[in-house]
C-alpha cells in the first residue's frame, strides 16, 4: 500500500480552504515536536505560544499592532503573486517608504500641521512604490528575474537606512547613538478607540476591504487573475503583461512604504537601524496563508503576529531562544505550499503493483 | 454488434476482457481485441473513447485493472515499456520525443538498451531506414529537420528493435498528403513482411485506404469490428459517434462575393525567436460571404501569421486592414471593436485561462466589445452567466455541471464554446486556426457547418487548418502556407489534393518569392 496522487478534474474549492487549517495544525505539530525535543513541556509550550498571548489585552493589543503592517504588505504581495510577478523585496520598499516618510518630520522638524501626517503617508508610498518599480523595469526591459533583484534590494535599503542614521540624519541631541530624533506631535499617527488602537488599523482594513473587491468584481481584478495564471490566454484578452507587472510592483511597493511609514510614525517615533523585525519577509507567509485573498490575509496576518508575540512569550516563559518564532514561520509556510497540493490532487491508496504516474486521459 | 471469433494460429496479441477504471470514469469497459500477424489493424473512437488508455496498456505504461492480454498465445504482464518492447511491441507517438540539439544517430542511441559504437548504429540506421523507404542522414541535426523527417527518425528507432507489433498514435496529423503517401507504402511493406500495426488515426479516408481490419471504441466500449475497406468515411464515422453525422452543407457555393473585409498586403515579420517562423510578404484579400482557408503543415508560420492578424505580434500599419482601416499596430482589443473575432489554436492557456469557469472565459474576449459586461470597471457576473447559458445551449456544449472551470471539459466540448463565443457575437471577420483539431466528428460537423453559416450571412471567416478533408469541405477559396510564404488564394473547385501538397511541399515558397 502507498500513497498518490491524482489529479482532480477542477480546483476543490473545500481544500482551498481547509488547507490553511491544516497547515496551522501541522505547524502546532511540529511546534510540539521542536518544545518535546528541547525539553519542555510541547502542551504547555503551546499554550504559552499560540493561546496565552490572546487572553490579555495588552498582548493582544500589542498582536493587532504587529498584524497591521503585515496585512498592508501582505495585501500588496497577493495583487503581485496573483499576477505571475514574484516580489520578494517588500521588506526594502517596506524601509525606503519609511525614509521618505520620514524626510519631512526629520529634515524638516518645524513643520508641524495638519498637513504633516497625510503627506508622510503620501510620501511614505510613493517612496515604496518608487523602489519597487526599480526591479518590475528592469524585469521589462531586460528580462531580469525580480525574485533576485527585487530580493537584492532589500539589503541595499537596509544599508541606506543604516548609513542615513549614523550619518546625515543622526540626531544632533542625540549624543551620537545611530537614531534620528524624535517626531513631532503632528508626524505622529493617533491612537483610536480610546487609544487601545492605532489609526494605521482601521486605515489597513479599510484598504484590504477595498482591495477584496477590486480582485473580486472589476475587470482591473480579473485581468490580474488571468495574467497570473495564463500569461498568453491574458495577452489574447488585449492586456498588457508589462504595465500590469509595473502597476502590481508599484502597488505592493506603495502599501509596503505606507506601511513602513505608519510603523515607524507609530510606534517607534523615529528612526532606527532596525525598524522592521523582517515584516516584508513574514508577509510573503501571510500572503499565501490567506489565500492571496485580502480577507484571508487578515486572518492570516493575525495569526502570523501571534507568532511574533508567542516567541517572547516562551522564550521570557520557558527559556526558549525566540528564533522559535522563526521556526515556525518557516515551518507554516511549508506546510502550507504542501497542503495547497490537495486543492488541485487528491490523495489515493494503492495496491502495491500499481506503476507511478497514472493519471485519468480524458 | 459483430463479435465473430478471429483468434487463430496467426494471433499476435489478444486482449481478453480489459478494464482500466480512472476515479469514476471506465476509460475501458470489458474490451477485447485480436491484432494478427501481417495485419494493419485501425482503431477508431471519439476523443475520450478510451483509445489512448488501451494502447497505453499494451505498451506497458498503464496497468489494467481487470481482463488479460495474451501474446503470441501466453499470458503476458506487461509492468513497463521496456517489458513491451522486450516482447517485440513498438510505439511511434503523436508528440515527438526528440532532442533538438542531438543529431539523428545519437537521438536514436539513446533509446536503445545497447546502442553499441555509434559508427555500427549509424551504419544499420542507413540500411535499415534506406531498405523501408524511409532514407535519414545518421549525422543531420535534429533541429533542422522538418517534421516527416523527425517522424522517420521515430519509427526507424521503433524499427531497430525488430518489433512483431507498432503501435501509432495519429501518425499523419503532421505530414503532407506526399509524406503521408510514403509512409503507407512503408507500412505496407512492413505487414507483408508479417508484423502488425496497430494504426490510430481520426482520418477515415486513409483508414479505409490502408487498414485490413478497424476496432471502434465509444465510450471505453467495443461497439464494432468492420473491415474499412467495404465502408465508407460517413459510415465509419457514424459507428464512431453512434449516429449518423450531419454532413456539412455549404450552401450557395458560389456565395455572394462582397466588399473585402480582411486585407493583408505584403504582411512581414521577423521570426522572434529561433524556433519561430518569419512572415515574408504574405498578402491576401477576404471578402464578404467567402470562406477562405490556409493549409499547410504544422510549423510554417501558421502562428506567427495568426498572432499578426490578431494584434498579439504588431507589425505595420498597412499591412493589416480591416473593413479598410490600416490595423496592423493597433491591440487586439480595437481590432475586436471592428467586429474582429479571432479563435486561436490552443483551447487551454490561449483561448480560454484553464482554472477560470466559463463564465469567466466569456468575458476573456468580450470585455471591451459592448456586450454589456464591464461598467464602471466592474464585471457583471449576472450577465456573464446569462451569456454562458445562451452559447452552451446554442452550441450543444455539455458539461458534468453548471458553469465549470475551462480545463475539465473535453476538447471538443472546449472547442465548441470558444468558437461559440465568438460566433454569438456574429462578427464581420473572424480568423480561426485549427477550429477543428482534436475534436470529434460531430462536433466538428457542427462548427465547420457554423463557419459557412457565418460567411453566407455576410461576414468574412477566414480558416487555418492542416486538415484537407476540413478544407475541402467549407472553403470557397484555399491558400497554402510554406516556410512563412503564402500562395495565391485559389477557387477550391479547381484545387486538388496534389496540387496543395505540392504547394505545402515548398511550391508556395516558390510562388510567393516571384510574387
Amino acid at each position: 500500500m502507498r500513497l498518490e496522487l491524482v489529479k482532480r478534474k477542477e480546483r476543490s474549492r473545500t481544500m482551498a480552504l481547509l488547507s490553511p487549517l491544516i497547515a496551522i495544525a501541522l505547524t502546532a505539530l511540529a511546534a510540539a515536536i521542536i518544545f518535546a525535543v528541547s525539553g519542555h513541556n510541547p502542551l504547555v509550550g503551546l499554550y504559552k505560544f499560540f493561546i496565552e498571548p490572546l487572553t490579555q489585552q495588552w498582548s493582544l493589543q500589542a498582536t493587532i499592532a504587529k498584524a497591521t503592517p503585515l496585512v498592508l504588505i501582505g495585501c500588496g504581495l497577493a495583487v503581485c503573486y496573483l499576477s505571475n510577478n514574484w516580489n520578494i523585496g517588500a521588506e526594502g520598499q517596506f524601509i525606503v517608504g519609511a525614509l521618505f516618510g520620514s524626510a519631512l518630520p526629520v529634515m524638516f522638524p518645524e513643520f508641524q500641521s495638519t498637513a504633516t501626517l497625510p503627506l508622510m503617508l503620501v510620501f511614505g508610498a510613493l517612496g515604496g512604490a518608487l523602489w519597487a518599480l526599480l526591479p518590475a523595469v528592469l524585469k521589462n526591459w531586460f528580462n531580469t528575474n525580480e525574485i533576485l533583484t527585487s530580493l537584492m534590494l532589500v539589503y541595499v535599503a537596509s544599508l541606506i537606512l543604516d548609513y542615513l542614521v549614523r550619518g546625515p540624519w543622526r540626531d544632533p541631541g542625540g549624543y551620537n547613538f545611530p537614531e534620528s530624533r524624535l517626531f513631532s506631535d503632528a508626524a505622529i499617527i493617533p491612537n483610536v478607540f480610546g487609544g487601545t488602537m492605532s489609526l494605521a488599523t482601521p486605515i489597513t482594513i479599510v484598504i484590504a476591504l477595498v482591495l477584496a473587491v477590486v480582485l473580486a468584481r472589476t475587470l482591473k481584478g480579473f485581468e490580474i487573475r488571468v495574467m497570473g495564471e495564463s500569461p498568453r490566454a491574458g495577452s489574447f484578452a488585449g492586456f498588457s503583461a508589462k504595465r500590469l507587472t509595473l502597476f502590481s510592483f508599484a502597488l505592493a511597493g506603495g502599501l509596503a512604504g505606507l506601511a513602513g511609514t505608519m510603523e515607524v510614525s507609530g510606534g517607534l517615533n523615529q528612526l532606527l537601524p532596525t525598524i522592521s523585525p523582517g515584516y516584508g519577509f513574514t508577509a510573503i507567509i501571510v500572503a499565501f496563508l490567506g489565500r492571496l485573498n485580502p480577507i484571508g490575509i487578515i486572518v492570516a496576518g493575525f495569526v502570523l503576529a501571534l507568532s511574533y508575540i508567542g516567541g517572547e512569550a516562551v522564550q521570557s516563559a520557558m527559556g526558549v531562544s525566540n528564533k522559535i518564532a522563526s521556526v515556525i514561520q518557516g515551518l507554516l509556510l511549508f506546510f502550507v505550499l504542501a497542503c495547497d497540493t490537495l486543492i488541485l490532487y487528491r490523495i489515493r491508496l494503492a495496491s502495491h503493483q500499481a506503476p507511478s504516474g497514472e493519471t485519468a486521459h480524458v | 454488434m459483430v463479435q465473430q471469433t478471429r483468434s487463430g494460429t496467426d494471433t499476435l496479441l489478444d486482449a481478453r476482457g480489459l478494464t482500466k477504471r480512472f476515479g469514476d470514469i471506465l476509460a475501458n469497459d470489458n474490451v477485447d481485441l485480436v491484432i494478427n500477424k501481417g495485419e494493419i489493424h485501425a482503431l477508431l473512437g471519439e476523443n475520450g473513447a478510451g483509445k489512448s488508455t488501451l494502447v497505453k496498456m499494451f505498451y506497458g505504461s498503464l496497468q489494467p485493472d481487470g481482463g488479460e492480454i495474451l501474446w503470441q498465445g501466453k499470458r503476458v504482464d506487461i509492468g513497463n515499456p521496456a517489458a513491451a518492447r522486450e516482447l517485440g511491441i513498438g510505439m511511434v507517438f503523436q508528440h515527438f520525443s526528440l532532442f533538438e540539439a542531438l543529431n539523428v544517430v545519437e537521438n536514436i542511441a539513446l533509446a536503445l538498451p545497447n546502442p553499441g559504437r555509434m559508427s555500427d548504429l549509424a551504419e544499420r540506421i542507413e540500411s535499415v531506414s534506406r531498405d523501408y523507404g524511409l532514407p535519414l542522414n545518421p549525422s543531420d541535426i535534429v533541429a533542422d529537420l522538418p517534421v516527416g523527417i523527425r517522424q522517420r527518425i521515430e519509427i526507424v528507432r521503433c524499427l531497430l528493435q525488430e518489433p512483431q507489433l507498432i503501435i501509432m498514435d495519429e501518425p499523419t496529423s503532421v505530414l503532407t498528403p506526399q509524406e503521408a503517401d510514403q509512409l503507407f507504402l512503408t507500412l505496407q511493406r512492413l505487414a507483408s513482411e508479417g508484423c502488425a500495426v496497430l494504426y490510430i488515426s481520426h482520418r477515415l479516408e486513409e483508414v479505409k485506404r490502408i487498414c485490413h481490419h478497424a476496432t471502434i471504441l465509444r465510450h471505453g466500449k467495443v461497439v464494432s469490428e468492420c473491415n474499412p475497406a467495404k465502408e465508407t468515411p460517413a459510415t465509419l464515422a457514424s459507428m464512431m459517434v453512434g449516429a449518423d453525422v450531419a454532413s456539412v452543407s455549404a450552401g450557395a457555393r458560389t456565395p455572394q462575393i462582397g466588399e473585402t473585409r480582411l486585407a493583408l498586403s505584403n504582411l512581414t515579420a521577423r521570426a522572434a525567436t529561433p524556433f519561430a517562423t518569419a512572415l515574408n510578404g504574405i498578402s491576401l484579400d477576404l471578402r464578404a460571404g467567402e470562406v477562405v482557408s490556409i493549409a499547410g503543415v504544422a510549423g510554417n508560420g501558421q502562428g506567427e501569421l495568426f498572432d499578426a492578424i490578431s494584434g498579439e505580434m504588431p507589425v505595420a500599419p498597412q499591412m493589416i486592414r480591416i473593413d479598410g482601416k490600416p490595423c496592423g499596430s493597433k491591440s487586439i482589443t480595437w481590432r475586436r471593436r471592428q467586429l474582429a473575432a479571432f479563435v486561436p489554436e490552443e483551447r487551454l492557456g490561449h483561448g480560454a485561462v484553464p482554472g477560470l469557469k466559463l463564465s469567466q472565459n466569456i468575458v476573456l474576449t468580450r470585455h471591451a466589445t459592448g456586450d454589456g459586461l464591464t461598467s464602471g470597471g466592474f464585471v457583471s457576473t449576472a450577465r456573464a452567466n446569462g451569456m454562458e447559458k445562451h452559447i452552451k445551449k446554442e452550441f450543444d456544449v455539455r458539461m458534468s455541471h453548471d458553469d465549470p472551470e475551462a480545463r475539465s471539459l473535453s476538447g471538443g466540448n472546449l472547442q465548441k464554446f470558444v468558437v461559440g463565443r465568438e460566433l454569438d457575437r456574429q462578427p464581420g471577420v473572424l480568423v480561426v486556426n485549427q477550429p477543428t483539431w482534436g475534436v470529434d466528428a460531430g462536433a466538428a460537423a457542427l462548427i465547420r457547418q457554423a463557419l459557412i453559416d457565418l460567411a453566407r450571412s455576410g461576414s468574412a471567416v477566414l480558416v487555418i487548418s492542416q486538415d484537407l478533408d476540413e478544407i475541402f469541405e467549407i472553403s470557397d477559396r484555399i491558400a497554402v502556407i510554406s516556410r512563412g510564404y503564402l500562395s495565391e488564394a485559389e477557387p477550391a473547385e479547381d484545387m486538388n489534393r496534389e496540387r496543395v501538397g505540392l504547394l505545402m511541399a515548398g511550391g508556395a515558397e516558390a510562388q510567393g518569392e516571384v510574387a
